[in-house]
This record gives structure tokens, sequence and C-alpha cells, in this order.
């Protein structure tokens, strides 16, 4: 069995090897500092996105009174939270017509309740970095994660005005290497003569926003970290209540293991 | 107690039942780790049933409801979430577990005279499984769900002549709607686990009737019976021996289960996609359309297999012979001995070759064909075909070879002698 254990090793090992070699348009995504248990952030997250998202987002499997889960009364739900004549147990909808809406911007604002889930605490964080100025696309804004993208900027503003950053090199490696330097969101696209450009997004100097960009991280980290747990929110139940399953099964594994080699002691 | 057993015993074989099936069966007594999977099937099957009857409690077979009655049980419906992520988790983990409970048959050739019937049940239950797993994974209405069902059912519209109209009667419409939402749960929910509990029960009492094979492949019912005991030599009762062996069986699985289940519900996109979380929108197709893990091996082949006469049928033909092929094992194997213990290395070989087609297709299966780039127009024959493809088209061969040239390896290879007890 050792050979063939050894074959399929090589087998696998040639086969990912070749899986790695190959190489397209590549986006390398920053890690989204967010955890799932810092309420506070959660809280400044909740903030954020009703300020900057509900006015056009809706997430309506989300309820209002839900936002108890984060360490949030009744009371501050009703006064920092609700603008409108919903009650506390509503979910979170959007006033805007859908027809007058992609009438604006081309296209329906997609619900965000499970926007996390579908794309990824990581892909969201770096999504509200990507943003830069862009004079070809119809909104004056595109994103380096989400090319032309419909929605313009909204949070302009706080980041100032981006813009992309395009350097280029001779060769993949090189490029490669670059992009793991910059230790951020870095984007790598194929060009004529085997040459590769790496994409950034920069703040610009002359054009700054009312928050530092490291401000502007926080916001957006406590943002997503709003947005993860509104994909799902009995999340920080699941996870707890799975360690107190697995210890008990822990416990149970040791009693039934000893029962079976009681029973088994006279069989051989 | 024991006057209402009399009772009931005289209007009803309750002890007798019980007896046959699993108190007084007589077991090897070899069985390892192998073995632990056909019970955790049985306890698998069990926990999607009752799953299953809470979730459509809640769960509405409407296309413009479906979606949101899913995500009402994720958030409002009390403990919603657990029963969902297990019935999701229980699902994918029934393939694996039935992988493994399939692979422990092709290892020990528990398929091998006289358990020919027993396996053609058992391929009988893992082709209703396939059918019990699709029909279900159309009800929450995502993107995936969505897509992935339209490309089923398009399989179907390949046959020629009759094709068309067959995918139109599958789905009750042109494309997938409503009304197809509507007899899928029919079928997810009534008919196939109906017949999936039938088979199981066919399945179980052909077992207990011909006997359980064992590592060493051996035949415990030829052995002398002990003058003790009055059971064969190399046989333990089922009670309370493998009653308890199973339990602790059980007690690992369930633990493995609840890891993934609490920890990790969508096991990276492969137990959940992210994509399904999109609601099924019939005018947007998703850039890549997979389908869930478990089908993927076959998948892949039917991409392998190239268009004839701009038909895919033959690759849906390949796809469909390569399920029903595990029917055919009992008579392609020539083998004078059953186990992978007393077997060549030929044998041995295959099985292995087997394994890694298997493996790698099910990985092909999940990405874009593209996934390894093409050969350099510079080469011949090859040049500008997409790797991933030449790669499947391979593993599929060898997918088959392992049980076309069975007849011939099997026969050729060179055995060890079987002892006459087990090990």
């Amino acid at each position: 069995m050792n050979k063939i254990a050894s074959f399929s090793a090589a087998l696998l090992f040639a086969l990912t090897g070749a899986a790695l070699a190959s190489g397209g348009a590549d986006v390398r995504l920053e890690y989204a500092p967010i955890h799932r248990l810092d309420a506070e952030s959660l809280q400044r997250g909740a903030r954020n996105f009703v300020n900057y998202c509900l006015p056009c987002h809706s997430a309506k499997y989300m309820r209002y009174e839900r936002l108890q889960d984060i360490g949030l009364t009744e009371k501050q739900i009703r006064d920092n939270l609700m603008f409108g004549t919903d009650k506390i147990g509503s979910t979170m909808t959007v006033a805007m017509n859908p027809a007058e809406a992609k009438n604006w911007f081309g296209a329906v604002p997609p619900d965000l309740s499970v926007e996390a889930r579908i794309r990824g605490s990581d892909w969201l964080y770096n999504y509200f970095l990507a943003f830069y100025r862009d004079d070809r696309t119809t909104t004056g804004w595109n994103n380096l994660v989400f090319p032309n993208v419909a929605m313009p900027h909204v949070l302009w503003q706080l980041s100032g005005p981006g813009k992309l950053i395009e350097t280029e090199f001779e060769n993949h490696e090189k490029a490669i290497a670059a992009a793991i330097g910059i230790k951020g969101l870095a984007k790598l696209e194929p060009a004529a003569g085997g040459k590769w450009i790496l994409q950034t997004v920069a703040a610009d100097p002359d054009a700054p926003g009312t928050l530092t960009p490291v401000q502007y991280q926080a916001f957006v980290a406590d943002l997503v970290n709003f947005l993860e747990y509104m994909g799902e929110p009995t999340k920080n139940k699941r996870i707890s209540i799975g360690i107190a399953v697995l210890l008990y099964l822990g416990l149970l594994f040791v009693l039934v293991y000893s029962l079976k080699r009681l029973y088994w002691k006279d069989v051989h | 107690m024991e006057k209402l057993l009399n009772w009931i015993d005289a209007r009803f074989p309750l002890t007798a039942l019980w007896e046959s099936q699993w108190g007084k069966y007589v077991a090897p007594k070899n069985f390892n780790f192998w073995y632990y999977f056909g019970s955790l099937a049985t306890l698998v099957l069990v926990m999607q049933i009752v799953t299953g009857i809470f979730l459509t409690m809640s769960y509405k077979p409407d296309a413009t409801k479906a979606f949101d009655s899913v995500e009402y049980i994720m958030r409002d419906v009390e403990w919603g979430w657990l029963i969902r992520y297990m019935h999701s988790t229980g699902a994918s983990m029934f393939f694996i577990v039935v992988y493994l409970h399939m692979f422990r048959g092709l290892m020990y050739g528990s398929y091998r005279k006289p358990r020919e019937l027993l396996w053609i049940f058992g391929c009988l239950i893992y082709l209703t499984l396939m059918g019990e797993a699709f029909f279900g994974y159309l009800l929450p209405w995502g993107q995936m769900s969505y897509w992935g069902a339209q490309v089923i059912v398009n399989l179907f519209s390949t046959v020629p002549f009759i094709g068309e109209g067959l995918g139109v009667w599958i789905r009750g419409d042109y494309t997938i709607s409503d009304i197809t939402l509507n007899r899928f749960f029919a079928f997810h929910v009534i008919a196939f686990p109906l017949v999936l509990l039938g088979l199981v029960a066919a399945h179980l009492m052909a077992l207990h009737e011909v006997g359980s094979n064992n590592p060493d492949g051996i035949e415990i019912k030829q052995q002398p019976k002990d003058p003790v005991t009055g059971i064969y030599l190399d046989g333990i009762y089922s009670h309370p021996y493998y009653t308890i062996k199973d339990l602790v069986g059980v007690v690992v699985f369930l633990a493995v289960f609840s890891a993934i289940m609490f920890f990790v519900p969508e096991m990276g996109g492969y137990f959940l996609e992210a994509n399904n979380f999109i609601p099924a929108n019939p005018l947007q197709t998703p850039e890549h359309i997979a389908p869930v893990w478990y089908f993927t091996p076959y998948y892949a082949m039917l991409r392998a297999v190239p268009s004839f006469f701009d038909s895919q049928f033959p690759g849906v033909l390949v796809m469909g012979v390569s399920v029903l092929i595990f029917f055919f094992l009992p008579w392609l194997d020539r083998s004078p001995v059953r186990s992978i213990r007393y077997r060549g290395a030929l044998y041995k070989w295959w099985l292995a070759a087997f394994v890694v087609s298997f493996l790698i297709l099910g990985y092909l299966g999940v990405v874009p064909v593209t996934v390894w780039g093409q050969f350099p127009d510079s080469w011949p024959i090859l040049g500008t075909a997409d790797k991933a493809t030449v790669v499947a088209r391979i593993f599929t061969i060898v997918y088959f070879l392992f049980f076309l040239l069975m007849p011939w390896y099997t026969a050729r290879d060179k055995t060890k002698p079987v002892p006459d007890r087990t090990t």
C-alpha cells in the first residue's frame, strides 16, 4: 500500500504544481481586520450601515430589534438607528422605488442582508478601499476589485477621491514580488509583450477626505464587521454552542469507548 | 413487561424481527474502521428525515417565497439555523459516508457472490440518493440551485429525438420555474424518501439474510460452530458487541459532523456555495456553474467527452454509464479471492488508479476548464486544448478501464492463500 500512497502523492503534487504555474489577471486582497466578538466595532458598523448604505440598499431579512445581539438596547436602536416610521420588529427595508433606482443607477441596489456570505468579508473590505476617480465611466468612479461597478463612491467625502496607480514590470515574477511587497490590495494585469501591470489605489494628497486613511480603514472595517454579522446573526451563538457540543461529545467518547472496551474484553 | 411482549409476539413477530435483524444477527468479529459507515449512513438518513420534517414546517415551495423562507428559517425560526445547517451538512456528509461505504465494498469484495443483490440494492440507494440530493438542491432557490438544475435538466434534453419533450416534461415548463420548484419539492420530501426507505430496508434485509462480509473476505458461515456458544467460530452477536462498537463510531462521527456544522457550515463553499445566497435570477447566468462536490466527478466526465454532431449526448451517456457500471461489479470481478488483503499487486494498482481518477475528476468538476490554461499552439494534436480537459479525458478513461479490464486483471492477478479463520 505504501507504493500506492507515494504514487498518488506524487501525482497530486504534479497536478497542483501545474495549477500554481498557470496565470491570469489576479487580484490580491488585503485581509479584513475584523473580529466577530468586537461589540463596539459592530455597533459603529451598524451606525455606518444605517447612515451610508440603508438610504439605497435594503437589508430585508434583518430586523431592527435583532440589533440587541450586538449589545444595543431597544431604546438605543429606536433613537439612533431608526429614522422612518418603522416598528422595532420591522426589517430594514428601503423606501426607494426599484424602478426609479434602476433608472438612476442602471441597476437596483442589491439587498445587503446576506451580501457578506456572497462576497466574503475580505472582498467587501477591499471593495471599499478600491474606489478611484475614472472619467471614462458614467459615475466618474471605478473600482479595482469590481471593475465598472454601478455604485458611485458614496464614502468619498470620508476617504477623499482615490487615484489609480499603475506600474509596469517586465515579467510576472517581478510584478508578483512587488504586489506581495505592498501587503495590501493590488491587482496584476497582463500587458503586451509579456509585461505585467501592477495596479493599486492611493489617496490623492491634494484632496484629502474628512478621515485620515487609517481612520477610513477603521470605518470600513467596522462596516464590514457589521455586514458579516448581518449575513448570519446567529454565528456567535453557533460557535459557542459548537464548543460546548464538542466538549460534551469528548466526554461521551471516553464513556462509550470504555464501555466498548469492557464489552469486547472477552472477544478474540 | 414480559407479558406485554408475549402478547405482541403472538400477534406480530416483534422479537423475531429484532433477533433476525440485529439482536441475534451473527457478524464476523473482525470488522475494522471501514465497517462503521453502514450504521453511520443509517444515522444520517434518520437525521435528514427528522430535520427535513422540521424544515418543511417553515419552508415555502413557491418561487417568490422560497429564498425568503430559507432566510426566515435561518433568522426567525427558533433553532431554525441549527436545523437547516444539520440538513445541509447532513446532505454532504451522507455522500461522504456512502462513498466510504462503497469504497469498503471495493476493497474487501463485498459485492461478490452471494452478495450481488445486496450490492445492487446499495447501487440503487446511491442512485436514489443522487436524485434526492439533486431535487433538494433546487429548494433554496438561489442562483446555484437554479442554474445547477437548469444544467442537469438540459442534460436530458440532449437525448436524441425525444430530448426536448423530455426536458419540458421534467420541468413542467420551458424553463426552470415555480412549477418545477413545486414538483421537485414533492419528489424531495415524499417520493424519493419513500423509495430510499424501502431500498434501505431491502438492503438491510438482504445483508442480514446472506451475512456480512469482512476484511478477510472469508465466509464465516462455512466455519464449524463453537460448541459452547453455538455460533460460527469467528462470529459474534451484533448485540451488544456491534451496538456498542457502532456507538463509538457514532460519537466520533457526530464530533466531526458538529465541528463542520458549528464552525464551518459552508465548508469553504463546498457544502453551501456563496452564489447560492443570491436569489435565483433566470435572466442572469452565473459566470461559473459547478454542481455540489458530490456530483463533480461525473460532471467532469460530462465536460471531458467531446460533443458529437453538436450534441452533448455522448457526454451524458458516458456520465450515465459511469454510475450504472457499478451495478455490474459482481460479474466483472473474476478473482478467486475477495479481500484486497489476499489480492495481488494488479488489483491494488487498479483500485488506487480508480480512486485517484475519482478524486481528480472530482476536483476538475469544481473548477472551470481553463483552470490550468492551455497547451501551447506549437504542440501537435494537443495544441490550444485546455489542459484540464485533457487531464479529465485521461482520468475518465482510467475510471472506465478499472471496470472494463477487471475481468482480465483480476483473473490474472497473483493472489495469496486465504486463511480459514479471520486474522
